[in-house]
């Protein structure tokens, strides 16, 4: 009641609410980065894994020549002899970020090197993120589900797992960027402003720079817009916020040059322009309706109808037959895997091998989202309490996401968000529900009557100020600012009014307990993050370290072997590898690679499987075709290190058979079992993959026994014909071999020798591939 | 063996000169040569007792050395040796420079050492000079396998190499292991231990020359950096920073064939005996921060101990370094300001050691940058030899115009150059605080510029028509907003009164619920009293004329209501103070509480249309 009387007070305590929670979005950031750093304090500052290395490159390039070099980009240290694009063929937010923040930082005379940069822009874009998750949790469900869903969001082990300090991943923007984008579109819906709109399509712009997952977004706001259409919810700020998106948005994306025409192409685009055709109907339809009386507005739908269905049939047939002529209907293999997710393992080998592409299992989840899977349904229910533009879109990107998340782990990712959001908004409500009921049941309160309707006075205007103050706090230009505010307050007042209306007060004691239990929760969920973060998501998997009784055992073999590469090759000298080490030995060893982790030609790649799947001489013939002088293999069986290049050599087979023939799976299995013991097929016994891992591995212990498949190799003593070992790490992870340079003929045997040689060659025209 | 050749060469030139006259006068009486063959670097001491027989003064004494020789010439340096035998003495050093007499042989390199005062007839003068060569030390055979021992051979003449008559001289060769594969036999030769001796011979002329050469087995680590560059930071706030990054590769007999790692893991001391493991480091003491990293990141194989005299840090290089291969790495680490920087005269010095840290290591290029503060002036420097100096500006953390630093390079420098250099400059202590002032008033003016920007209306126009109407719809939004406000609290005074009805059913307390009644009706005329303004705002603004008929709607509906309520409220009371059943009351107020229901949902509707607004 005294809050009601005289303002004074309240509005002390409402500017106090305010600095407050721009307090805790503050700690909030802090938390976002400082969970990220368990990696760089129980390792050190470096890039992670494959792909950050390659990021890393790119920005060093960008950071040394510029960014006209940058676009112009072509690659002749990878892809030998092919080379590759780089500047057209990347998405260049990530390393456009890095590169213009080291720029500004050495601007300000602050003398950071571009590693360091790299390896800290995950760590700070999580903490944006966070609070773009407050943003646009706010705009769904107020201020308190806001600061819920962001402190959630900040430590998501999902969002660490691509976010540590050093994994240097398109993700680690991207999903700052898709956040970003969610919270402008929704805020342009909600406020009809076609400021936010032309922001919305600039952050698209962005996101669509830096991760192809940007056709999620795409693809998500048409189909809300179309939910909203469908559900007679179409307004002018729909329209606002959706028709410049698609307009601006694909003019934007179209100067990507990764994207380029796709942007119009492609049918990852096409439900936006079907939609944005939709919606000027619809908007048409609305405005005849507004200048037409009824009975005529009903003769003109019918008389449309009729001509508009003809219309609108032979343009879809016509469009349905294009797009049905190009054989992959338009979509792009990984689009394609994700809507029928046995696409991939049918016919694209490459993208199936990649174990981030795998559907995730049941403990994936929890260990990914942990808690939060159990309140999403909560936080789904109180969305349709009551369903506004705002939260049905929230709904709609949770459902979409879980079952994108269901085909890929990788998409995990995009699930965490909106998970985080769904929980916010839940966990919000709940404490809300919870702490009211305490409030009215409190002694002091319940006696006295006109506190009580006072105090409900005093939510609402508690929830109005505060959105207020936090607009203010934004940084709202002044005059743009009360229109807001009005607008906000309006609508919290409406929300808070039907939520009173429907409040049940609950016993004292349950809410007591209730509340207790909820925070246990969040501790829960918290003590999960922290261990997630610190045990299981930090590693940077180029040092691998193993805890035994005498200490810490740190493996550094993959930098050694890259180290003597670097030191102690010619600077020209071409490294053959699996395509999953490409990325690191350019950028690490500065050697080039046949084939990389950009896995854009299967050929290539399927060339250097076929290499390793055949006898040592084809081998050699092949190798020494591309020019290759060193052989790199991962070999992890004295140690144990168990995604080694013998557990990855089916998918070489796989991959190598499904170009050159000859390469047969069957024959690298024993009854359908991958083994390299004695029972293993002649074939998997003489291809150059075994040879190479296990080159005089039986003296170590005398016996053979590898530590990854647990068993006794199959052939023991064998001798390299072809290849030459010039370099093996000190735990033997890495193995080097050089190739042998070709014999020197002996005068009388080459009339012998090239007769047999060219009967062989005609005998067996498909051995190499090169010939 | 080119350089064999090219011995015997000089071996003819020097008969040749053999019968020419002797340069002058001076006689060495007694020469003692050592060299130290026990590591990649060689070391010749040689000891030497110079009389003048002659009329003229003698000021300089002339050491030759082969060109060959003489390019690799890392160090010289020649002392007084005061006192015999054990308690020699030696004073500061002499200085020694380059010259070019006539009438002298080719092919020859010439130093003279200038001593302190002349030397005058039939004086003599006790000298120790101390040369120091890099990269004479041939592996032969060149190219090794993992297995192989790395032997080297060494050539030098067994007499000394002089201009002067010698009477008498011995030379003494160690090697590091008593494993020779040959050496060269002349008269007067001992191989005892691991040391061969030469000599003594007597009464050599001067120019005399005897070949001999030395093939032995030398494991030890050929290290030698390529370049290295060592970076010292001066920060007063109370750290030196030294940064060093080594280029460094393995000069010995290079490994060809298979390195394999089982043979060297198995028996390192046979199979890569050649090559080496680890290079330890000698840091000043309370050296902190250390850090041992490459370009691809830190580097685990590394170890510190120290005690108040030293840090020792020892560091693996990340794989085994066998003869010809590279590496490269950077270590770091911190040092106290007040161990390295001094004060005299109203000048600043910093005192550090020139070279590197570790031992027997040659290095081919060094540069040594002094980084000082920014703002210092009047900078020299003071090296006891002669490096190339040069000046560069470095734009660190915060710099306005760049720090001076101070470049000093040396090539081919050993461990002998590891000796305390001086820069001296001057700085005000003042000037420390400028960088934090620069931060508080950088952030200072930071919040200043958010206040500024938020209390300023940045409207671009503020006559125009579109802005007073936006400005009198502000307006009426306000005043739509007051009203809802009012609005919302006339529906909570119906709450109230409804909870007061249900508060009588429970208790039976009719004058609580009188009382209740009471204040609501005050209550509510208050609000309608507020309500008047706003209302005759609103029908007078144009701008709410969409709106006012909702307004107007919601007004009467509420009154509506609140009338309902009130009939409602006293018919329960009246019910409760005639004692009526509780259905009796339930049917009697049955169609009052219908219409309620209907207008509360009807109020609730125009809410919604409002807030829509």
């Amino acid at each position: 009641m005294a809050a009601l009387d005289t303002p004074e007070p309240s509005t002390l305590r409402h500017a106090f609410g305010n600095v407050l929670s721009l307090f805790i979005l503050l700690l909030i950031g802090v938390l976002a980065f400082s969970i990220r750093l368990f990696s760089v304090i129980k390792y050190e500052s470096v890039i992670h894994e494959f792909d950050p290395y390659f990021n890393y490159r790119v920005t060093q390039f960008l950071t040394k020549n510029g960014i006209y070099d940058f676009w112009n980009w072509f690659d002749d240290r990878t892809w030998y002899p092919l080379g590759r694009v780089i500047g057209g063929t990347v998405f260049p937010g990530l390393t456009l970020t890095a590169g213009t923040l080291w720029r500004i930082l050495n601007t300000l005379n602050i003398p950071l090197s571009v590693e360091t940069v790299c390896v800290f822009t995950a760590p700070i874009f999580s903490a944006f993120a966070s609070w773009a998750t407050y943003l646009l949790t706010k705009e769904v469900k107020g201020v308190g589900a806001g600061l819920t869903a962001a402190a959630l969001l900040a430590m998501v082990p999902s969002y660490i797992s691509r976010s540590v300090a050093g994994s240097y991943d398109n993700e680690a923007v991207a999903i700052f960027a898709l956040i970003f984008t969610f919270y402008l579109y929704i805020k342009a819906l909600n406020t009809g402003s076609l400021f936010y709109a032309t922001l919305n399509a600039i952050a698209y712009f962005y996101m669509v720079c830096s991760w192809g997952g940007y056709t999620f977004i795409i693809n998500l706001i048409p189909m809300h817009v179309l939910l909203c259409i469908v559900t007679g919810r179409y307004s002018s700020r729909l329209y606002i916020a959706y028709a410049p998106l698609v307009v601006l948005g694909t003019l934007l994306a179209s100067l990507v040059p990764v994207v380029g025409f796709n942007a119009v192409m492609t049918s990852e685009h096409f439900a936006s322009f079907l939609v944005f055709i939709i919606i000027h109907v619809v908007a048409l339809v609305y405005y005849i309706k507004g200048i037409l009386s009824p009975q005529m507005f009903k003769v003109a739908v019918t008389l449309v109808v009729s001509i508009g269905l003809i219309v609108c049939g032979a343009v879809l047939a016509v469009l349905i037959a294009l797009v049905a002529s190009s054989p992959t209907k338009g979509w792009s293999g990984r689009s394609l895997s994700l809507l029928d997710p046995t696409y991939a393992s049918k016919y694209i080998p490459i993208i199936a091998s990649v174990s981030e592409h795998q559907p995730p299992t049941w403990p994936s989840y929890f260990m990914d989202i942990n808690v939060l899977a159990f309140l999403v349904p909560a936080g789904i229910i109180a969305c349709f309490l009551p369903l506004s533009d705002a939260s049905s879109f929230a709904v709609l990107y949770i459902a979409t996401s879980v079952y994108f998340s269901g085909v890929m782990v990788r998409l995990m990712l995009v699930l965490a968000p909106a998970a985080c959001i769904m929980s916010g908004i839940a966990l919000s409500e709940a404490f809300g529900v919870f702490t009211r009921s305490i409030k009215f049941q409190l002694p002091g309160v319940s006696q006295n009557s006109p506190v009580n309707v006072g105090d409900t006075g005093n939510v609402i205007q508690n929830d109005v100020v505060k959105t207020e103050k936090s607009e203010d706090s934004l940084k709202e230009r002044p005059s743009r600012k009360n229109k807001k505010k009005e607008k906000d307050k309006t609508e919290r007042a409406s929300v808070v009014r039907q939520i009173e209306k429907r409040l049940l007060v609950l016993p004292l004691e349950a809410s007591v307990i209730a509340i207790f239990l909820l925070v246990l929760l969040g501790a829960f969920y918290v003590v999960h993050c922290v261990w997630a973060a610190a045990e299981a998501y930090s590693a940077p998997s180029i040092v691998l370290t193993s805890r035994s009784h005498d200490g810490l055992h740190v493996f550094d073999d993959f930098r050694e072997a890259y180290g003597w590469l670097r030191h102690n090759t010619e600077v020209d000298d071409k490294v053959a590898s699996w395509w999953d080490y490409g990325y690191q030995t350019t950028a690490m060893a500065n050697r080039t690679v046949i084939v990389d982790n950009n896995t854009w030609n299967n050929t290539h790649i399927a060339t250097v499987g076929t290499a390793m799947s055949s006898p040592e001489k084809a081998a050699w013939e092949i190798f020494n075709s591309l020019d290759v002088k060193y052989v790199l293999v991962v070999f992890g069986g004295l140690v144990g290190y168990p995604s080694d290049d013998i557990n990855k050599f089916l998918w070489m087979v796989r991959i190598g058979g499904g170009v050159f023939p000859h390469i047969k799976e069957p024959d690298y299995l024993r009854d359908g079992q991958y083994r390299i013991d004695s029972q293993a097929t002649p074939t998997m016994l003489n291809c150059l993959m075994y040879k190479l891992s296990y080159y005089r591995f039986v003296e170590t212990d005398g016996k053979g026994f590898d530590r990854v498949r647990n068993t006794e190799i199959g052939k023991k003593y064998f001798k390299l014909t072809h290849f030459e070992e010039v370099f093996t790490t000190h735990h033997w992870m890495v193995r080097i071999f050089k190739l042998k340079p070709p014999k020197n003929r002996i005068r009388g045997k080459t009339k012998k020798a090239k007769s047999k040689t060219s009967s062989k060659r005609s005998g067996t025209p498909k051995k190499n591939p090169w010939h | 063996m080119r350089e064999l050749r090219f011995n015997l060469l000089l071996l003819f030139i020097a008969f040749n000169v053999l019968f020419s006259p002797a340069l002058s006068d001076l006689v060495i009486h007694k020469l003692d040569r050592r060299i130290d063959l026990s590591s990649q670097i060689v070391r010749t001491t040689t000891f030497l007792k110079v009389e003048n027989n002659g009329i003229d003064t003698v000021s300089d004494i002339l050491l030759p050395f082969p060109d060959h020789r003489a390019k690799n010439l890392a160090y010289l340096m020649a002392t007084i040796s005061e006192g015999k035998g054990k308690t020699k003495v030696s004073s500061g050093s002499l200085p020694v420079r380059l010259v070019n007499p006539e009438g002298m042989p080719p092919a020859l390199s010439w130093y003279a050492i200038s001593l302190p005062k002349e030397l005058g007839t039939g004086e003599s003068i006790s000298l120790d000079v101390k040369a120091v060569f890099t990269h004479v030390l041939r592996p032969f055979p060149e190219k090794i396998t993992q297995a192989d021992i790395q032997l080297l051979a060494f050539q030098d003449g067994a007499y000394y190499l002089s201009p002067y008559i010698v009477k008498v001289q011995t030379l003494t060769v160690k090697l590091p292991e008593p494993k020779v594969e040959s050496y060269t036999k002349l008269e007067n030769t001992k191989f005892s231990g691991s040391e061969i001796k030469y000599g003594p011979y007597e009464k050599v002329p001067s120019f005399s020359y005897a070949p001999i050469v030395v093939h032995f087995v030398n494991n030890k680590p050929f290290t030698v950096a390529q370049e290295l560059v060592r970076e010292i930071e001066i920060s007063h706030w109370g750290n030196v920073q030294v940064t060093e990054n080594y280029n460094i590769y393995h000069a010995g007999a290079q490994i060809i064939g298979e390195f394999s790692r089982l043979d060297y893991q198995a028996r390192p001391h046979v199979r890569g005996s050649s090559a080496f493991k680890n290079l330890v480091a000698k840091l000043p003491p309370r050296a902190h921060s250390i850090y041992y990293r490459d370009e691809i990141g830190n580097i685990s194989t590394s170890t510190i101990w120290g005690d108040s005299a030293k840090t020792l840090l020892e560091i693996e290089p990340r794989y085994p370094i066998f003869g010809g291969w590279r590496t490269s790495f950077t270590i770091g680490y911190g040092l106290p300001l007040q161990d390295f920087l001094f004060q005299s005269q109203g000048k600043r010095f910093l005192n550090i050691s020139f070279g590197c840290p570790m031992d027997e290591v040659v290095i081919e290029n060094l540069i040594v940058k002094v980084v000082l503060p920014e703002g210092s002036k009047d900078i020299s420097v003071s090296v006891p030899f002669p490096v190339n100096q040069s000046k560069e500006t470095k734009i660190s953390h915060l710099d306005m115009v760049g720090r001076p630093v101070i470049v000093l390079e040396k090539t081919n420098a050993v461990p002998e150059h590891n000796q305390y250099f001086q820069v001296y400059y001057k700085f005000n202590s003042l000037s420390l605080l400028r960088e934090p002032l620069m931060l508080i008033f950088g952030f200072f003016f930071f919040f200043v510029a958010c206040i500024v920007y938020m209390h300023a209306d940045l409207t671009i126009s503020k006559s125009s028509a579109s802005y007073m109407a936006k400005l009198q719809w502000d307006e009426v939004q306000t005043a739509i907003q007051q009203f809802q406000n009012i609005m919302n609290r006339c529906m909570a005074v119906h709450d109230k009164i409804e909870a007061s009805l249900r508060d009588l059913s429970r208790t039976g307390d009719v004058q609580a619920c009188k009382a209740a009644r009471k204040a609501a009706d005050s209550l509510l005329k208050d609000l309608s009293k507020e309500l008047k303004p706003l209302l005759s705002f609103l029908q007078s603004s144009p701008q709410a004329v969409q709106i006012l008929s909702k307004v107007e709607e919601l007004v009467a509906k509420e009154k509506e209501l609140q009338e309902k309520l009130m009939l409602k409220h006293s018919t329960v009371v009246d019910c409760y103070e005639k004692k009526f059943g509780g259905r009796e009351t339930e049917n009697r107020v049955a169609s009052v509480q219908q219409k309620i229901a209907l207008l509360r949902q009807e109020v609730d509707d125009l809410f919604e249309i409002i807030d829509e607004i």
